[in-house]
């Protein structure tokens, strides 16, 4: 215990010095971090609480009452649930991001393939991925919303809003997300391909049991980010006239012309997107840990 | 080239190399190998950096497309078109220097994996044959690890099961001991030597001289992408005959490695 001496002074402290680069934790640190964040906050609210339109932004946007008529709806006054609308969303997005994680996979796997029979699918996937990336998802929502059902097709031209919005999503994301596959792909070493190959093992058995397992797991913090934003996308899906949460919040404020409702909706939103955007960063971090702890070997 | 000698005259042989060819760009690596290999044969191919020994044991494994020369492993003609790659692959077994073992499964999936999928086995008969070879070299409490979790010389000695775990006619190693940590490389020379003394066939790229010297049927010494020269190994390390080879022994001495 008396060993506290002098030598360990002049050593050069490396836990402190990472705790610097982290961020310092030591007592000073979080009781500066605290007020430089509580003085911010202050000034923001005081600029906001002092600004002359201030009284008036508060009565439209964070009136408690007509949040709360908002979010439990009242159909007989024209106008639904904001809360209950989310369940679409919810409902959208779930079936969005499993229907995107196959596609983008099919897509991903066919653009990096090698052999000549798919030279067509090839271009067909690269040419799907140039478009789909290129055109804002507001037009392809229009263009599947309401070009599908003036086709007059059965079965196709028959679906709910809901269903083309869903489309749309898939069509747009799943371009983004098989480049996010790709890149996965192409990030496990080549080394990983010569010793499945050299073992026998077909090209399609190489992809599914050496390098797609890799590929994924390194993918899968890109690839939660991409779905935040996607559940925020489904509020687009309104513009179709579903009933979800966006557009509940649009028919509250057409019929009783206060905007709070609109800020029910992003509270629910935010509810729905922080948890996954927490649990993503929770992965980086961890995965971040397991690549120093691997190079430190 | 013209004549077709598959059958009598090479079935003696494990491994036969005619008038092989490889260059990566205008680079020529290979400029015409012609090696035989006896069934029961230990080969090593010795030269310095870049001599091509990785890419000749890469061509016999068909993991390089060669541009002109032929390759028979026990009598066929493994460099013809339509040839399966994947079927030639099953009976040439090969180990690269930095292990290459799949590091998201446990040292039994990645010995078990190429004799389930390639060979059809069970997983009963693919996870027997993974124990009896993980015993034999001394890895047997290592089966449910990840690669990770190991030294270099026992993932060195995981790969070299992987390999055997398909029962191959030929084992081809390039340079398995240059990554290791030089007290780890025993370990896994050990385990070529009793390769080497259970009559495997087998073709070794390699840095270490005395191991070549005591392991060898035959060295070979490769230079500006041909074999300059190839002798038993006493013959071979005490009285070259090529000036390249000479050189080569004399600056592999000075640096006290042989």
């Amino acid at each position: 215990m008396e060993a506290q001496g002098p030598p360990q002074l002049a050593l050069p402290d490396l836990a402190a010095r990472r705790s610097r680069l982290l961020g310092d934790s030591s007592r000073r640190g979080v009781v500066l971090s605290t007020a430089s964040t509580v003085v911010v906050l202050a000034v923001l609210l005081a600029v906001f609480l002092l600004a002359p339109g201030s009284a008036q932004v508060r009565h439209t946007f964070l009136n408690p009452a007509d949040m709360w008529k908002a979010f439990v709806g009242d159909p007989k006054a024209g106008y639904y649930s904001v809360g209950e609308a989310l369940w679409l969303n919810i409902r959208m997005f779930v079936v969005a991001e499993v229907l995107i994680l196959i596609v983008g996979l099919v897509v991903a796997v066919i653009r990096q393939s090698t052999g000549p029979v798919l030279l067509p699918l090839r271009v067909v996937t690269t040419i799907y991925v140039d478009v789909a990336r290129g055109v804002p998802l507001i037009l392809i929502i229009f263009a599947l919303g309401y070009g599908l059902p003036a086709l007059q097709l059965t079965v196709i031209s028959d679906q709910s809003a809901a269903v083309y919005g869903v489309a749309a999503l898939v069509l747009s994301y799943s371009a983004y997300v098989s480049e996010v596959y790709r890149a996965g792909i192409s990030g496990v070493h080549r080394s990983q391909v010569a010793a499945a190959r050299s073992l026998g093992l077909s090209q399609s058995s190489s992809m599914r049991y050496v390098i797609l397992p890799q590929a994924i797991r390194n993918i899968i913090p890109p690839l939660l980010n991409d779905f935040i934003s996607l559940q925020k996308d489904t509020a687009l899906v309104g513009l179709l006239g579903s009933i979800e949460a966006n557009k509940a919040a649009e028919l509250f404020s057409d019929t009783v012309f206060n905007y709070s409702s609109y800020v029910v909706a992003a509270i629910l939103f935010l509810i729905l997107t922080i948890p996954l955007a927490r649990f993503t960063d929770h992965l980086i971090r961890r995965d971040q840990a397991r690549r120093l702890a691997g190079a430190g070997q | 080239m013209t004549e077709h000698k598959t059958d009598r005259t090479s079935s003696a042989d494990a491994l036969r190399i005619q008038g092989l060819r490889k260059s990566f760009g205008a680079q020529e690596v290979l400029g015409g190998i012609d090696l035989s290999v006896a069934q029961h044969e230990v080969i090593c191919l010795i030269g310095a950096s870049g001599s091509g020994k990785s890419t000749l044991l890469r061509c016999v494994n068909l993991l390089e497309r060669i541009d002109a020369g032929s390759v028979w492993l026990d009598g066929q003609l493994i460099t013809a078109r339509g040839v399966d790659e994947n079927l030639v692959r099953r009976h040439v077994g090969i180990v690269f220097q930095s292990f290459n073992l799949f590091p998201h499964m446990t040292v039994e999936r990645n010995v078990t994996l190429a004799p389930m999928k390639v060979l059809g086995l069970s997983r009963e008969e693919a996870a027997a044959r993974a124990a009896e070879l993980l015993g034999r070299f001394g890895l047997a409490e290592k089966r449910a690890d990840y690669p990770d979790r190991l030294s270099g010389g026992q993932q060195q000695r995981v790969a070299i099961v992987r390999a055997l775990a398909m029962r191959p006619r030929l084992m081809l190693l390039d340079e398995v001991t240059s990554a290791l940590d030089p007290e780890l490389v025993a370990d896994v020379l050990d385990v070529i030597r009793e390769l080497a003394m259970r009559g495997m066939t087998m073709l070794i790229a390699t840095h270490e001289m005395g191991f070549a010297r005591e392991v060898a049927s035959r060295v070979c010494f490769l230079a500006d992408g041909q074999i300059a020269e190839q002798a038993p190994p006493a013959q071979l390390f005490s009285e070259p005959s090529d000036e390249r080879t000479r050189r080569f022994l004399r600056r592999i001495t000075d640096a006290g490695r042989l």
